[in-house]
């Protein structure tokens, strides 16, 4: 376990993961449960652990539609979403390790696809 | 005539210039003065919760100390500016530490501390104009029509910060399309996900979110959606495979206050 990575997760995130009590209310309504191969409770009790970086390289970080359902309907207000942020910044932060690049998006563009899908994506994905 | 400042975003500049266009044609039919600042900067998209990102804030900070310095409230139109300008307001206010990074970097002629009142283009229409006042300027009813209000994530989460409406049950939209005339249709995924920028690397993500929404309308028996959002608009025109119309609410706005043809010209 990586503490230093741990303690920027919780400061980057402001989130106090002591408070989950684990009932996976945040899973059950997270519209990526699917696609991802961690959930959101997940990521509370990971980070918990201090097992940042299989977080930091699982694509789940990327499915995150920051949707916010898992903040607003968490019971202890635990705001997972800000922790999946926080870990997903973790990894794009790393030099050369930016998810998407500027040269693929003229082939991702259509005739109406518009410029906030774009703009999202940069903040999402690239440091 | 009241004023405001009015933020339009990058994208009403161009893909969604009818979501722009009706909306100000609508303003100025219901006499309100919106006054866009010469120097706004896009708002990025999506807010960042990390309390470390400061650079990735400061463009909607801009626009609110702007909102601030010709001292009216702040109207915003497309959903996605709004999170994120209400939620950088909501974290200025909470956070001290951050709201003085922010400042020590700004360096305005006064520190900006949260001070702008942030209207959402509809809660204009509800706070200020008031939902009676707009029935009575209704010209074009849309009597008989059935209306599904589309809100997604952007609108009402998270509650805390937007403080708009019940995000589990929310009005707003109901309302307006009552005052329009219309009659609303509630359905279980009015306030779900569309897949919103997933689009850009996972079609069929976006594809499962977003056909999910457009059934969930359809089964309750809706003529249409109505959204304010552009993205969500993309996808659940694009990415839903279903052939329910969808507008924005501001088309529907205009059209009823006999502005629409005005609108384009
Ligand atoms: S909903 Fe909240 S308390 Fe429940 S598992 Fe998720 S983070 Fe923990
Ligand atoms: S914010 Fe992200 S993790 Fe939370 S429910 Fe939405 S998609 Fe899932």
């Amino acid at each position: 376990m990586n503490k230093n990575l741990k303690e920027q997760v919780l400061r980057s995130s402001g989130v106090n993961v002591l408070k989950c009590m684990r009932c996976g209310k945040c899973s059950g309504t997270c519209p990526s449960y699917d696609e991802m191969e961690y959930h959101p409770h997940q990521f509370v009790y990971m980070v918990e652990r201090g097992d940042i970086e299989t977080l930091m390289n699982s694509k789940s970080i990327y499915k995150c539609l920051t949707c916010f359902a898992c903040v607003d309907r968490c019971p202890r207000n635990v705001e997972p979403a800000k922790v999946v942020e926080a870990v997903r910044l973790a990894a794009v932060r790393q030099q050369g390790n930016n998810h998407m690049n500027p040269n693929q998006i003229p082939e991702m563009l259509d005739d109406d696809l518009p410029q906030q899908a774009i703009v999202t994506a940069f903040r999402k994905y690239i440091k | 005539m009241e004023t405001f400042t009015y933020y339009p975003g990058c994208t009403l500049r161009t893909k969604a210039k009818d979501l722009d266009t009706y909306a100000r044609s609508s303003a100025e039919a219901l006499g309100i003065s919106l006054e866009e600042p010469a120097d706004w900067q896009c708002c990025g998209g999506a807010y960042t919760t990390a309390k470390d990102e400061i650079a990735t804030k400061l463009s909607a900070v801009r626009t609110l100390n702007s909102a601030k310095t010709s001292n009216r409230p702040l109207i915003t139109v497309c959903s996605a500016c709004h999170n994120v300008i209400k939620q950088t307001n909501y974290d200025i206010l909470h956070d001290e530490e951050m709201a003085s990074k922010i400042n020590n970097y700004l360096q305005l002629d006064e520190p900006y501390n949260g001070e702008t009142t942030v209207y959402h283009y509809l809660e204009m229409l509800r706070d200020v104009v008031g939902f009676d006042n707009l029935a009575q300027k209704v010209v074009n009813s849309f009597k008989g029509k059935k209306i599904a209000a589309y809100y997604g994530c952007l609108l009402l989460r998270p509650s805390k910060a937007l403080a708009m409406d019940d995000p589990e049950n929310p009005t707003i939209m109901e309302d307006f399309i009552k005052a329009i005339g219309g009659t609303p249709v509630i359905y279980a995924q009015r306030n779900e996900c569309c897949g919103g920028y997933i689009t850009l690397e996972d079609k069929d993500q976006a594809a499962k979110r977003s056909s999910a929404v457009m059934r969930s309308a359809a089964d309750q028996g809706a003529d249409m959606i109505i959204t304010a959002c552009p993205l969500c608009l993309y996808n659940l025109k694009k990415n839903s495979g279903s052939e329910l119309p969808v507008y924005y609410f501001t088309e529907l706005l205009a059209e009823a206050l006999g502005v629409k043809e005005e609108s384009n010209e």
